[in-house]
């Protein structure tokens, strides 16, 4: 595979990460480096700790114990490093989580205009932009209620372009759509992926991780068992606990 | 492809509407019968008393009949019952103010009137002042009117709005702080709102009128009014923060997740994304809420400060119109009524208008 999109620095580093959610321990010693360019899919069963790993990257969940560095910046308690890294990480949520009281294109507009500080009009003509590259300009008006499921998602994705990250998290972007929708969330994904984003991702969409993965990090009950470049990892996994999840998601 | 099928239509015909909505079965059949018996019964003798041999004119009580109701009554006292005791040659000052609220209210329901921004940031800052100046005189050669003074319908407005504007903010601020995660701001809100709601309204009014001022250095006084709306206000708010805290926690996590990973700060998250739509949800409490509020106006007569329903009690133990109490309290509640069902009804209007869809 090419990997001429990759460059040298490297943008998110967890060094010896851990979680705890009382007494039950979600993340254990967790090392990862990604490098900026770097696209990177998540997989492993459900309550492995994939989701709860990549929302510790814009501090959605704190970790107890361990470093987060992101673009240089270390993820701690600090708010105004937390700010920081906000405003360069863009992230898409399972269920879309917009904002139903405010139409497609206020939606984009909030952050850029809050948050940067932006004019309306200059928020108004990047909204415009990315709504048209997620290839729905003409529901801009519309509220996400009007909005099928892939729609919605769609808008997500806008929504966090809009604040120009460099670099995009999905928490299963695709596991809350209807089989239709699916191929419609994927395809601006790997649009994305063409353009040189970091990207993390979450997700079961086997196909897609090796269409456009640089690597894919297998997870389980807190451990990163098993990372490898797509063909290694689906023709050649390791693990035993490796081997009995793809024979479980590919039998599906 | 098969043919659209129109939905069976509705029943529309008067024979038809009755039949399923009024006798479908035998007990239905009777309950109509016995409910249209009582409106025979009943409906005609109370339309006489109210309307048709009532007294419209007069000037004392000699004027009615005693057959229908004395309205001349509630007419002979009209003007206390508005003004209360304030001055009548003063009483344009009143008008005046309720005259120019109208002018600035009317227009921010009109849809099309530019700049409402600026006329809400008028009327919650610069009208009080003119309201306050007009009302109680002492300066532009305007003669002093003590709040003492100040009663009925004019008196309770006055409450009621303060009441309602001041206990909506600080009930916003009392539910985010109760949310709060920092244990001093969460444990001041928390202990207000207990404290607050777990006392009646009466004793908070006894409190502010009698005990405060004895904890006041000498010489310093507080206007009783002033204590008065203070008590109701923060009493109303501990019941606003509640209802505003069932709406905060009614949405979604998501929701906050969303606005903190596009790197809105708190206040940002809150006033932009969290409460339109937490607010939205709880408008049914909130106007409950205010209308609780505009009712509790008239507990404030223990005081000795005479609103609408204060007024009428006095008015009703005048000698010269012993045994209107019917006729005076009807009236009282129909005052009422007109302004909560008003408030339900414009609150109902604003639910529709906010609702965005097919959610």
């Amino acid at each position: 595979m090419n990997q001429s999109h990759i460059k040298d620095e490297i943008e998110i580093e967890l060094k010896n990460v851990n979680k705890w959610y009382d007494d039950f321990h979600v993340l254990r010693d967790i090392n990862l480096q990604v490098r900026k360019g770097e696209r990177i899919v998540i997989c492993g069963p459900s309550g492995s700790g994939k989701s709860t790993m990549i929302r510790c990257l814009n501090r959605l969940e704190s970790h107890q114990k361990g470093d987060i560095t992101i673009e240089g910046t270390p993820l701690n308690n600090d708010v105004r490093n937390i700010d920081a890294i906000r405003k360069d990480v863009g992230m898409v949520f399972q269920h879309f989580n917009l904002f139903p009281h405010l139409t497609v294109l206020d939606n984009c507009c909030l952050a850029p205009q809050w948050v940067k500080k932006q004019p309306r009009k200059e928020a108004e003509a990047t909204a415009m932009k990315f709504l048209e590259r997620v290839k729905i300009p003409d529901q801009a008006l519309k509220y996400p209620g009007q909005l099928s499921g892939g729609q919605q998602q769609r808008v997500a994705i806008a929504r966090s372009l809009c604040m120009n990250p460099n670099i995009m998290l999905f928490d299963e972007p695709t596991s809350a759509l209807d089989p239709e929708m699916i191929k419609e969330v994927l395809d601006v994904m790997v649009e994305l992926a063409d353009e040189g984003m970091t990207m993390l991702c979450v997700t079961h969409e086997m196909g897609f991780a090796k269409k456009v993965a640089d690597r894919v990090i297998f997870m389980d009950a807190g451990e990163i068992i098993e990372e490898n470049n797509p063909h290694e990892f689906f023709d050649n996994p390791q693990s035993e606990r490796t081997k009995l999840f793809l024979s479980q998601i590919l039998h599906n | 492809m098969l043919e659209p099928i129109h939905s069976p239509p509705f029943t529309k015909h008067p024979i038809r509407w009755a039949q399923v909505n009024l006798f479908s079965n035998w007990f239905n059949s009777l309950l109509t019968l016995l409910v249209a018996y009582l409106l025979v019964l009943y409906v005609p003798g109370m339309l006489d008393w109210a309307f048709l041999s009532a007294d419209w004119s007069g000037q004392t009580k000699d004027d009615c009949s005693g057959v229908g109701a004395c309205w001349v009554f509630i007419d002979a006292r009209m003007n206390q019952f508005m003004y209360g005791f304030y001055p009548t040659e003063e009483q344009w000052r009143v008008n005046l103010a309720f005259i120019i609220l109208l002018a600035l209210v009317i227009p921010l329901f009109i849809e099309k009137t530019p700049r409402k921004g600026w006329i809400i940031g008028f009327l919650l800052v610069g009208y009080p002042v003119i309201a306050f100046w007009l009302f109680g005189g002492d300066i532009f050669g305007l003669i002093q009117v003590d709040t003492e003074q100040w009663g009925g319908l004019m008196l309770t407005l006055i409450i009621a709005t303060v009441g309602i504007i001041a206990s909506l903010p600080i009930g916003i601020i009392l539910a985010l702080g109760r949310r709060s995660e920092m244990p001093i701001i969460r444990y001041i809100c928390i202990s207000f709102i207990e404290v607050m709601r777990g006392v009646p309204l009466i004793t908070i009014l006894f409190m502010a009128s009698v005990m405060l001022p004895l904890f006041m250095p000498e010489g310093v006084t507080f206007d009783k009014l002033m204590r008065a709306m203070i008590g109701i206000t923060l009493f109303q708010s501990a019941y606003m923060a509640e209802v505003i805290r069932g709406g905060l926690q009614a949405i979604p996590k998501g929701q906050y997740e969303a606005a903190d990973a596009l790197g809105l700060n708190y206040f940002q998250k809150m006033a932009l994304v969290i409460l339109p739509q937490a607010l939205k949800l709880v408008i049914p409490g909130i106007v409950n809420t205010f209308i609780a509020l505009f009712k509790d106006t008239s507990l404030i007569l223990i005081i000795g400060l005479f609103e609408l329903s204060g007024i009428m009690k006095a008015a009703l133990n005048d000698p010269e119109w012993l045994g209107f109490a019917t006729e005076g309290y009807l009236f009282a509640a129909l005052i009422y009524w007109m302004f909560c069902f008003s408030m339900s009804r414009y609150s109902q209007h604003i639910e529709q208008k906010l609702h965005t869809g097919h959610r």
